[in-house]
């Protein structure tokens, strides 16, 4: 089943600014999927359609076969947002904030102080739960925000740029949190600008730029497009000029180092081979960016 | 899937009110009852006796309904406008807008909140006017309703503040330039028809004047407007009010890009 099916999506703000153009999109059903797109794209409008924070100008959604316009309350309960900004009370506690919310979908208080709790656990604020929610460090804000989402167990997470601002071991742990929750069926769709978290996490993805979606499809498939691929390398000794090997351009970017390009055919063999036969020492080799970030930076410009 | 039934939702969303004034109960609810001793000690003790009887009541005691009315209509407008502007400022009324919470639940979780402040205030203020006038309470009934009425009332009244408010600035100009000089004006220290004209056909615009002579007539009897045209009044302005605060709020005035 499609679990997010959009057509056609279209946004002015009232400021006359055009958010989004045409926007069309999938999502299958028990995906975890990267939505990837520059500042101002428009992902944050994407989201807030979908959970009734933006009012549309066109265009249609459908979730889990729940069409937006005709059952809003249905598509909300089978949604859980997790805002790109903080938007809880600074004044109340994440207990009370995430049982209130529970409450709000309609789990009785009972059943959500069971659910709050496990969750809180789970992501490492149970001893924070009585302090106010002010109190909290940025990376705690987040997660308040993730277990918030998660309190009426919704079918499909909507996170927008939930590992902004938090540090590498716990954006690690947050990743596996997110894995094992796709594991047990929830469908994912997340933003983020960390394009290495989106190879990493994601099956599937689409890169929305000025309002449309430029490009979609599984993440293998879509880091295999690419048609040219991008190193640098790093000589022992400085080298004046490398004289061309099939097909690869070498520039000189530094001291020692150079950056070379390979077309999709090239392989690292071939570029180290020639290197070698015009008797050059290389110390070290890597992809000068990340392949998904590669491709972003193709596609938006 | 079936839509989500609205009970547990407005229950939530009431108490978490009601939590929210009782957390801060000595900025909610102790500062009306030191205006209102004031009042008492002020205007009933040492002013009240120059003044004599009013109405066939000592004025202490004649007094005592529109301190009451005060209470509960500053307690519930000032709760709800408060509360709704700050989860406004805060964004934290998204985390009602996006889950399936119908419009009319939101309206009617934030006014029973308000207005049960109001009701306590008004009940705390009674408890204190013992203290300086034994007031008689000739019909519990007509004082319930009035106090229920106005409580429920200057709620929703509080909502529209806080929905139209677009700062904290904002939010507070409604109670000082229309609300505190309406109650003031209401007849709660004099009886209206001791007011020469204009000032007596001009006051009868105030609604605040048929609440406060409601809750009189609930202490003293006798009122001066007609119990039933005082009700009546009241609850068509409530209704109409409620009408105008769901409609912004199904729009998303304020809330909605
Ligand atoms: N409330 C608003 N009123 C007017 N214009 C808005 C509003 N929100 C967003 N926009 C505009 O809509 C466009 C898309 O914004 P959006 O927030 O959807 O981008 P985004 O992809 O989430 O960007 P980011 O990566 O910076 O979060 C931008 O040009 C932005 O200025
Ligand atoms: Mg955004």
């Amino acid at each position: 089943m499609i679990a997010l099916d959009i057509q056609g999506l279209t946004k002015q703000y009232a400021t006359g600014a055009k958010a989004l153009q045409g926007l069309s999109m999938r999502v299958e059903e028990g995906a975890m999927h990267a939505l990837l797109g520059a500042n101002g794209a428009g992902k944050t409008t994407t989201i807030g359609i979908l959970t009734g924070l933006v009012r549309k100008s066109g265009g249609t959604a459908t979730v889990l076969g729940h069409d937006l316009d005709a059952e809003p309350e249905v598509v909300r309960s089978l949604i859980g947002v997790v805002p790109q900004e903080f938007n809880f009370s600074i004044f109340e506690t994440p207990f009370d904030i995430c049982v209130t919310q529970a409450g709000f979908y309609g789990v009785p208080r009972q059943e959500a102080v069971t659910r709050v709790e496990a969750l809180l656990k789970q992501l490492g604020l149970w001893e924070k739960r009585a302090l106010p929610s002010r109190t909290l460090s940025g990376g705690m804000k987040r997660r308040l925000m993730i277990a918030r989402a998660l309190v009426h167990q919704p079918k499909i997470l909507l996170l927008d740029e939930p590992t902004a601002g938090v540090d590498v071991e716990l954006r690690r742990s947050m990743w596996e949190f997110l894995q094992t929750l796709n594991a047990q069926g929830t469908t994912i769709l997340l933003t983020t600008h960390y394009l290495e978290e989106a190879e990493q996490l994601c099956q599937t993805a689409s890169i929305i730029k000025q309002g449309t979606i430029v490009r979609e499809g599984k993440m293998a498939e879509l880091v295999a497009s690419l048609d040219v691929k991008r190193f640098v390398f790093t000589t022992a000794t400085p080298i004046a000029s490398v004289s061309p090997i099939d097909g690869i351009v070498c520039k000189k970017i530094g001291d020692l180092e150079w950056d070379a390009e390979l077309p999709q055919t090239g392989t690292v063999t071939a570029l180290l081979a020639g290197l070698s036969a015009q008797g050059i020492t290389v110390t070290d080799i890597r992809p000068r960016n990340n392949r998904l970030e590669e491709l972003f930076l193709q596609t938006i410009s | 899937m079936a839509t989500v039934s609205q009970w547990v939702p407005f229950r939530t969303l009431a108490w978490r009110e009601c939590h929210r004034f009782l957390r801060i109960w000595k900025q909610s609810l102790v500062p009306p009852l030191i205006t209102q001793s004031l009042y008492f000690i002020i205007f009933g003790a040492f002013l009240g006796a120059r003044v004599g009887d009013v109405q066939g009541v000592g004025y202490a005691q004649f007094i005592v309904p529109g301190m009451v009315m005060m209470g509960v209509i500053n307690g519930a407008f000032s709760n709800v406008a408060f509360s709704f502007f700050a989860a406004k400022f805060q964004r934290s009324i998204e985390e009602l807008l996006v889950s399936p919470v119908k419009p009319a639940t939101i309206l009617g979780g934030y006014v029973a909140g308000g207005a049960l402040r109001g009701l306590l205030t008004g009940l705390l203020i009674f408890a204190v006017s013992m203290f300086f006038a034994r007031p008689a309470v000739e019909h519990p009934f007509v004082l319930v309703a009035f106090a229920l009425l106005a409580a429920v009332l200057f709620a929703i009244g509080g909502f529209l503040n806080g929905l139209f408010a677009k700062s904290f600035d904002d939010a507070g100009v409604f109670t000082t330039f229309i609300l505190t000089p309406l109650i003031y004006l209401s007849g709660i220290f004099y009886p209206v028809t001791a007011l020469p004209e204009p000032w007596q056909t001009i006051s009868r615009i105030n609604p605040i004047l048929y609440l406060v002579s409601g809750m009189r007539a609930g202490f003293f009897g006798n009122p001066e407007i007609p119990v039933s045209v005082s009700l009546g009044m009241v609850a068509v302005i409530s209704v109409g009010l409620w009408m105008l605060a769901l409609r912004l709020l199904k729009q998303g005035r304020g809330l909605t890009a």
